[in-house]
């Protein structure tokens, strides 16, 4: 049989197949990556990388820690210590993780943790077990753990160059004070007071001191969020108008219900020195390890997790105190005899702020943030920037969508190159690793980039890079991201809305008085340490079910 | 109907299922190949069933690129051979072997989370019955009737025609 077309046709016809089904795949892929690459050449983000600390050399820092409880541990093993409790918990947990064919990395990231030049050498804690666990799992017999039973003992004992601050939020300040009175370095945690008098006090001690101080905003770490700032700053939102931040929560741990150490006695706790400054009450081991839930110790909503997301915006837009805070919400999940709201929304008006504007001058100015919280329910509502041109997601992620009625985009979007429900730009420095998450509580700090950023796709835990930011200015002198103007922006925000929730009206800063607007007849510190009239106390039916 | 005519249509039928799954390789492949962000990181990291850590395994920074390098190439291959029905044996069977892999990382089984998927499944899904159809393929080759061979075998029966 000869050569015919149809041969030629049957045999050397699969060649254009192949041929079209090769193009059409590579002008795609190629045709929608350099689309992409167009608009990101515009936008022209410039994802932020680590900031390069010099080494804490020389002689290691000689570090006492104040408050040795939940985050007082976690802040020991972001410096390189852990105890030997929690070693055998991660191993045990790892253990069950690997039969259960789950990532669980906590023990792994600990080991391989860079070593910081630090020596734990003093622990000050009013509750014997927790002390005691210190000084066996951090002492050795050349370098043993000493105990002070007072932390002004500790602060001018000469052997403690600096300390970290964990205790309940009405310590902060008086310890914070003392510290940076006798130039001790601090590295204190969230809220940075407790009310408004001290924070001017602290301040003023700060701006006075030698010493270096660190807020524990482990966040400002996040590299996400410094090129949130990048593409704030190059107006690719436009005119950002309202900011929607949240907390959803809806476990015993999140709601502050921590465990209640069976060893707990008057015998084997200082409850004078845990009372301090708050009311006088007999003992009582629910007020010492949740102490988060009283106004008397802790702050609640406001100015335990408002302040991580005022924070977070205050790191990316450094928009300052807001000029005028509402707030409301009350108990409503958690009727345990608590006297902090379980629900809190904050609105907080920035009016002269600005982001940028794309439309006709003076249009937009302007801004709204609002904070809205449940301990009650435990969806994730993302972090949004809203800007007249496009939208931001914020967390460890960044996306944004750019707007339907953007100026900016207007001929992209009417061209088809780009539309509203397709992001213009996604940073997830995440997308190679594995991310093995305990708790509901770590996962909701997690999202918000609160834990950990990325370094080159690796996990870094930001408490660890805080921690070493601030040795390294102990040792080398520079500048600490979350010092003592951060510190002040963030506990007078918290303060505005603890006020504003208590007192039901709105709270004002005077911006030039640098002062809360004091209010004819009101002792806002009183108002802030008390529980306002009625919250708190529960109806007889709900106290016998409790 | 005639036998013979029942017996073209069956091979014809398997001709065009063999071209439309090589052109469906391919084109996944091509894809890939052209676009130097893609990884099959999250696909291998959200696995699922008994194969679970032996995916998870593989998202590990050293064995990773080899991974995805080894996915486009192995969709390329089966793409290219099924087309032109060139070693058509062999790549229906890389083809069946590559499905039944992406089968169990992603199982379509009761309490399985469904991930990423479009229409409704239950044990069997679109990769299951993709890799039964390579396997017919395996067994009915059809590069003869279309494709490269029907050529390069007809200049072998023309050489042997003139030989002889």
């Amino acid at each position: 049989m000869s050569w015919t077309r149809r041969e030629a046709l049957l045999g050397l016809g699969s060649i254009p197949i192949l041929g079209t089904v090769w193009w059409a795949g590579a002008s795609g892929t190629v045709g929608k990556k350099r689309e992409r690459e167009t608009i990101l050449e515009q936008l022209n983000i410039q994802p932020s990388l680590p900031s390069a600390v010099p080494a804490v050399s020389g002689k290691p820092v000689r570090v006492g820690i104040i408050g040795f409880g939940i985050r007082g541990e976690q802040l020991c093993r972001s410096l390189g210590y852990a105890t030997d409790e929690w070693i055998a918990a991660m191993e045990e947990a790892a253990a069950e993780a690997k039969r259960e064919g789950r990532p669980f990395t906590a023990l792994e990231d600990f080991r391989n943790q860079e070593p910081l030049n630090v020596q734990i050498t003093g622990v000050c804690d009013v509750f014997d077990v927790r002390a005691e666990k210190a000084m066996r799992s951090f002492g050795t017999e050349d370098a043993p753990v000493k105990r002070y039973n007072t932390y002004t003992e500790m602060i001018r004992s000469g052997e403690v160059e600096a300390v970290v601050i964990a205790t309940p939020d009405h310590w902060h300040a008086p310890m914070s004070i003392e510290a940076l009175n006798n130039n001790v370095h601090v590295y204190v945690e969230k809220p940075m007071t407790h009310n408004l008098t001290e924070t001017y006090a602290l301040k003023e001690a700060a701006a006075n001191s030698r010493a270096a101080f660190q807020v524990g905003h482990q966040h400002r770490q996040t590299l996400s969020f410094k090129t949130a700032r990048d593409i704030v700053e190059k107006e690719i939102l436009g005119h950002v108008s309202l900011i929607t931040t949240n907390t959803n929560r809806n476990d015993d741990n999140g709601a502050w219900n921590y465990d209640i150490h069976p060893e707990a006695s008057p015998q084997t706790i200082d409850w004078q020195q845990f009372l301090g400054s708050a009311p006088e009450i007999p003992f009582n081991k629910n007020h010492f390890f949740r102490w988060r839930k009283w106004w008397a110790y802790g702050s609640g909503l406001s100015g335990d997790l408002l302040t991580h997301d005022y924070d977070r915006l205050n790191c990316v837009l450094k928009m300052g105190i807001p000029k005028s805070v509402m707030a409301s919400g009350g108990i409503y999940t958690h009727r345990d005899g608590r006297n902090v709201p379980d629900v809190l929304q904050a609105n907080m008006e920035f009016p002269d702020f600005s982001t940028g504007s794309t439309q006709r001058k003076g249009k937009e100015k302007g801004m709204t943030f609002t904070y809205s919280a449940t301990l009650g329910n435990g969806f994730n509502r993302p972090t949004m920037l809203m800007g007249h041109d496009a939208s931001m997601e914020l967390g460890n992620r960044l996306t944004i969508w750019p707007d339907g009625g953007s100026t900016r985009y207007a001929e992209q979007l009417e061209a088809g190159k780009m539309s509203p429900q397709s992001p213009i730009y996604n940073y997830n420095p995440a997308a190679s690793a594995l991310d093995g998450v305990s708790s509901a509580t770590s996962q909701y700090f997690a999202d918000k980039g609160l834990m950990w950023t990325y370094v080159d796709g690796k996990r870094v835990d930001s408490t660890f890079l805080h921690m070493r930011e601030w040795l390294s200015v102990i040792r080398n002198g520079g500048t600490l991201s979350c010092g003592i103007q951060e510190g002040f922006d963030e506990a007078i925000a918290a303060h505005m809305t603890g006020l504003s929730w208590k007192l039901g009206r709105r709270i004002e800063w005077d911006r030039e008085g640098q002062q809360v607007i004091p209010i004819e007849g009101v002792n806002l510190d009183a108002v802030l340490l008390q529980s306002p009239p009625g919250v708190g106390s529960l109806e007889a039916d709900v106290v016998a079910a409790l | 109907m005639s036998s013979s005519f029942k017996a073209q249509g069956k091979l014809w039928s398997l001709a065009l299922l063999r071209v439309l799954i090589g052109w469906h390789f391919l084109y996944e492949g091509i894809v890939k190949v052209y676009n130097p962000d893609w990884t099959s990181f999250g696909y291998l990291a959200t696995a699922q069933g008994p194969l679970k850590p032996v995916f998870q395994a593989m998202t590990s920074e050293a064995v990773l690129p080899w991974i995805d390098t080894m996915n486009w190439a192995a969709l390329v291959f089966v793409g290219i051979t099924l087309i032109l029905g060139v070693l058509e044996k062999p790549g229906a069977l890389v083809g069946a072997g590559l499905l039944l892999l992406y089968y169990l990382a992603h199982p379509s089984w009761p309490g399985m989370a469904q991930v990423n998927t479009e229409g409704s499944y239950w044990i069997v899904n679109k990769n299951l019955i993709e890799a039964v159809a390579c396997m017919v393929l395996f067994y009915q080759p059809t590069g003869s009737l279309f494709g490269l061979p029907r050529i390069l075998s007809r200049n072998k029966a023309t050489t042997k025609t003139e030989l002889s």
